[in-house]
């Protein structure tokens, strides 16, 4: 432990309001189960409350991703181990205990859904924007804590919506996580309508957390911190805020309309004369299926940067804290930030170049689309920038982080093709883009997940992760995830489209049998190696699964096992490692006073190679140990 | 723990938390809103030749909301300029006004809901008594036999309406013919209907897009008052112990009304007088 870093009294409970007793809200007691773990308004229980609930649906969503490989490369072969299980649940969907293609789309549907708004978005935005911002900006807490509490329960309760809906008659919704219309409106099952409920749940989740967040971060920045002094991570969630809270409602005011369509059988994305198995359908006609597009891209694009924005405030941390360095280009690092966020509205048709639309258009959108992509190559040179000349950490958050880099710079860079028309017209719905969006995603976003879980779990707990055990996690997910996503990108290139629950079986034999032989120039039956390579994937999958076990026992053995450490084990500047661990309720033991910027590492004349952003100019002295009020 | 600036303002950024959070919450609603409006617009321009109809809503009632909505912005603003020289029973007042104009917007806009509800278009059977083939009767409900059964052909309506020639004469109710139509009651037997169908959301995509804004709206209006409602009753113990915070509220409630208010200064030209 360094000699001069600032000691905290050790922490107790009962001590968490003794603090403030003027404020007139009579005796404080000691809270209740009730109180302190489900309707806590602590902003360091509610993100951790999002943040077991995310990994929890993640968990669930890979499962789901686990029984489709297994269908992808065995066609209509019962799941192993699960296939009873599965026929025992949800019944003739998995007849035999085998997927049918309906289940599959079921599952298809799901994975996307429960991953991006059940599991990503609320681990990366609200699970650690929740634990970390206000601790960041020096805050006692959230700007509305009731709101706060609010907005989980919703969340919880739009998780519980889309859980129920597996078990209804028909199963869950089976259109895709895009829900296009008209399919999602004539699939003849309630699926969809209890898909709708639970996005409009989850998205009114989403924006009372945006505006906590923004509220937060606008007022209640501790003296001194002045908007050039936030650590990029609380940037990041900024913008990621601002994103979730103008970018959601459209897709809202889309959810609604199509739960209209659902339920009170209106045609706002029903074209005149739509027929449904060979007969016209009973609707008034009139809607439009591109309305739905432009309301779903709208919010989609802009989404993907809520994916990733916090997931790069969470390397930033890590990479500066680990290679001892003030972070390269902070400013830039800010500036692209909000231009990626700004830019994110205007992309959203990069999407649709398939719908027919007018040439002028799609040359639009393919030049927002390219210039969308500078400000994330600046944020990702800034990073690779900022390991040159460090003296670097090999810590497990700093192996997620680093892998982060490559990782995410192969997602981005194939996204390249798709964002031109010429060549997303080819590409277009094949596994080419399911590769590229999981690198952005999965490798990516997800790494820098665990980078946050390794690097925060000592604040949270006052414990440290298992090394060995986080090293082997890491490596293991680094080699599999790439065995799993790399052969999906030659798979696509070779036309190998999404969505098919035969993994192209049947698709490859109507080929052959219409042109009469094996090859034809345009029209190309799958290659067998193509088909072999789902074997590989299934596999590789398995084997990622597995290599999450490591993480899990870890995760829950240091929390009562680990190596004890004390409030700042990483030696980081940042005023989240400024305060006791675990922070007690109210966060700081005094009002933090901010003097200089988030990352002054390695100061030179400074006695340790950190300096904290609260540290009084001058020489370090320690600070007297008890908190004065 | 103590949170600052919830009742006084920040001096740097010059305002309280609440009121921060309800201006991020209203940006959220404009592009709520924006969403149906432009959905609105798509429908309207994509909508065939002839198929987008005119004069289907009662202008008077609408401008007889409109003037209700638009006092209760001044009421709610009178409210809070009360709080704020701390005259409590004019603050009682007011927002009394307010709640009592919110809840007969409500009464309007249901009464036109049950209206539309009640309006039925029925297609005629070709071989209805003195009917031309494809003809329509459009009218309000009046009765319904006990025994009417469409499926059984068993059974009458009565509708208070006319007969057209042609569906697209009802697109246009502000046309002088459609002007000119004579009401009268119109007895059609089960038998003869080949299709029936009441101006509910589902009947175009005009009836469609109207409910849905303004039900969205309707809503609300209904959530404002209810928040307007509990700061005028139980909420108002607050005056006592922290009159400042309960001003707060009483504008970040006011700053959503006034929110509402403007959304129906965009719904009424674009769904009654178009």
């Amino acid at each position: 432990m360094q000699a001069n870093v600032q000691q905290f009294p050790p922490f107790r409970p009962s001590e968490a309001h003794a603090g403030g007793g003027d404020h007139g809200h009579g005796e404080h007691h000691e809270p209740g189960f009730f109180s302190k773990y489900i309707f806590s308004t602590d902003h360091k229980v509610i993100g951790i409350q999002y943040g077991l609930m995310a990994l929890s649906f993640m968990l669930f969503g890979f499962g789901l991703m686990l029984m489709m490989r297994w269908q992808i490369a065995h066609p209509g072969v019962p799941v192993p181990v699960l296939g009873p299980l599965l026929e025992k649940i949800l019944g003739q969907p998995a007849a035999g205990g085998a997927i049918s293609p309906d289940l599959y789309n079921s599952f298809g549907a799901m994975h996307g859904t429960i991953m991006v708004f059940l599991g990503v978005v609320p681990l990366a935005f609200a699970a650690f924007g929740n634990y970390v911002t206000p601790l960041m900006i020096g805050a006692p807490d959230m700007a509305f804590p009731r709101l706060n509490m609010a907005s989980f329960h919703v969340f919880f309760l739009g998780g519980v919506v889309m859980l129920v809906s597996f078990f209804i008659p028909g199963g869950a919704a089976q259109a895709g996580w895009t829900s296009y219309s008209p399919l999602a409106t004539t699939i003849p099952t309630n699926g969809q309508a209890f898909w709708l409920t639970g996005m409009v749940l989850l998205i009114t989740s989403s924006l009372l957390g945006a505006v906590n967040f923004i509220a937060t971060i606008i007022q209640l920045r501790a003296p001194g911190m002045t908007w050039m002094r936030l650590p990029f991570f609380v940037w990041a969630q900024f913008v990621t805020a601002f994103l979730l809270l103008l970018a959601f409602p459209p897709l809202e005011a889309a959810g609604l309309l199509q739960l209209m369509d659902n339920v009170a059988h209106t045609s706002f994305f029903l074209p005149t004369g739509l027929a449904v198995g060979g007969q016209l359908a009973n609707v008034s006609g009139g809607g439009s299926p591109l309305l739905w597009q432009h309301l779903f891209w709208f919010l989609g694009h802009p989404e993907v940067y809520v994916l990733i924005l916090p997931a790069m405030g969470i390397v930033a941390e890590v990479i500066t804290n680990n290679t001892r360095k003030p972070i390269w280009g902070y400013k830039s690092l800010v500036y692209a930030a909000l231009a990626v966020g700004f830019m994110s509205f205007i992309v959203w048709a990069h999407h649709m170049y398939l719908t027919g639309m007018g040439q002028k258009i799609a040359t639009f959108f393919q030049t927002t689309t390219m210039i969308v992509s500078i400000p994330s190559v600046i944020i990702l040179t800034c990073m690779f920038l900022s390991l040159w000349g460090g003296s670097i950490r090999f810590n497990t958050p700093m192996l997620f982080a680093l892998a982060f880099l490559p990782m995410f710079g192969i997602g981005g860079l194939t996204g390249l093709p798709l964002g031109l028309a010429a060549s997303d017209l080819y590409l277009h719905d094949t596994y080419y883009v399911i590769a590229h969006f999981h690198y952005v995603v999965a490798p990516g976003t997800i790494f820098a997940l665990f980078a946050g879980v390794y690097f925060w779990f000592p604040k949270m707990t006052g414990r440290r992760m298992n090394e060995f055990w986080g090293r082997v996690h890491f490596w293991c997910s680094f080699v599999f995830m790439n065995v799993v996503f790399m052969p999906m990108f030659a798979q696509g290139i070779k036309g190998m489209l999404r969505r098919m629950s035969d993994g192209g079986v049947n698709y490859s034999a109507a080929v052959v049998n219409k042109t009469g032989t094996a090859a034809s120039p345009m029209i190309d039956a799958l290659p067998g190696t193509v088909m072999q390579l789902n074997g590989w994937i299934l596999w590789a999958a398995i084997a990622l699964g597995i290599a999450q076990i490591p993480f899990i026992l870890n995760l829950f053995w240091s929390i009562s096992h680990g190596e004890k450490v004390d409030h700042n084990p990483w030696h980081a500047t940042t005023l989240d490692w400024q305060t006791p661990t675990p922070p007690p309720h109210g966060n700081f033991t005094h009002e933090p006073h901010v003097v200089r910027g988030p990352y002054e590492y390695s100061a030179p004349d400074h006695a340790t190679d950190f300096t904290p952003q609260d540290e009084a100019e001058g020489p370090a002295t320690p600070k007297p140990p008890t908190p004065q009020h | 723990m103590e949170i600052p600036y919830t009742v006084q303002n920040r001096p740097d950024t010059g305002i309280y938390n609440a009121k921060v959070g309800i201006w991020l919450f209203l940006a959220s609603e404009v592009m709520l809103f924006g969403g149906l409006f432009s959905a609105y617009i798509l429908l309207r321009v994509g909508a065939a030749p002839g198929e987008w109809p005119h004069g289907w809503l009662n202008v008077t009632l609408g401008t007889i909301n409109t003037i209700l909505l638009a006092l209760s912005a001044i009421t709610t603003l009178l409210a809070w300029a009360a709080c704020k020289v701390r005259e409590f029973g004019k603050f009682k007042f007011f927002h009394a006004c307010t709640i009592v104009l919110a809840l007969t917007f409500l009464g309007i806009k249901s009464y036109e809901y049950r209206d539309k509800f009640m309006h039925y278009e029925v297609q005629l059977q070709p071989s209805a008594k003195n009917r031309a083939a494809g003809e329509f009767a459009d009218g309000h409900l009046v009765a319904k036999s006990g025994d009417f059964d469409l499926a059984k052909k068993t059974g009458f309506i009565k509708l208070h309406g006319h007969i057209v020639k042609d569906r697209k004469e009802l697109m246009d109710l502000r046309s002088p013919e459609a002007q000119a139509a004579q009401h009268e009651e119109l007895t059609i037997a089960a038998a003869d209907i080949k299709k029936m169908e009441n101006y509910a959301p589902r009947h175009n995509t005009f009836t469609a897009i109207y409910f849905t804004l303004t039900g969205l709206h309707a809503l609300h209006i209904l959530g404002g008052t209810l928040v307007i409602f509990y700061l005028w009753g139980p909420g108002s113990r607050m005056w006592k112990t922290d009159p400042e915070r309960f001003t707060n509220r009483v504008e970040v409630s006011g700053l959503f009304w006034h929110f509402v208010d403007l959304v129906w200064i965009f719904l009424f030209p674009v769904l009654y007088l178009t």
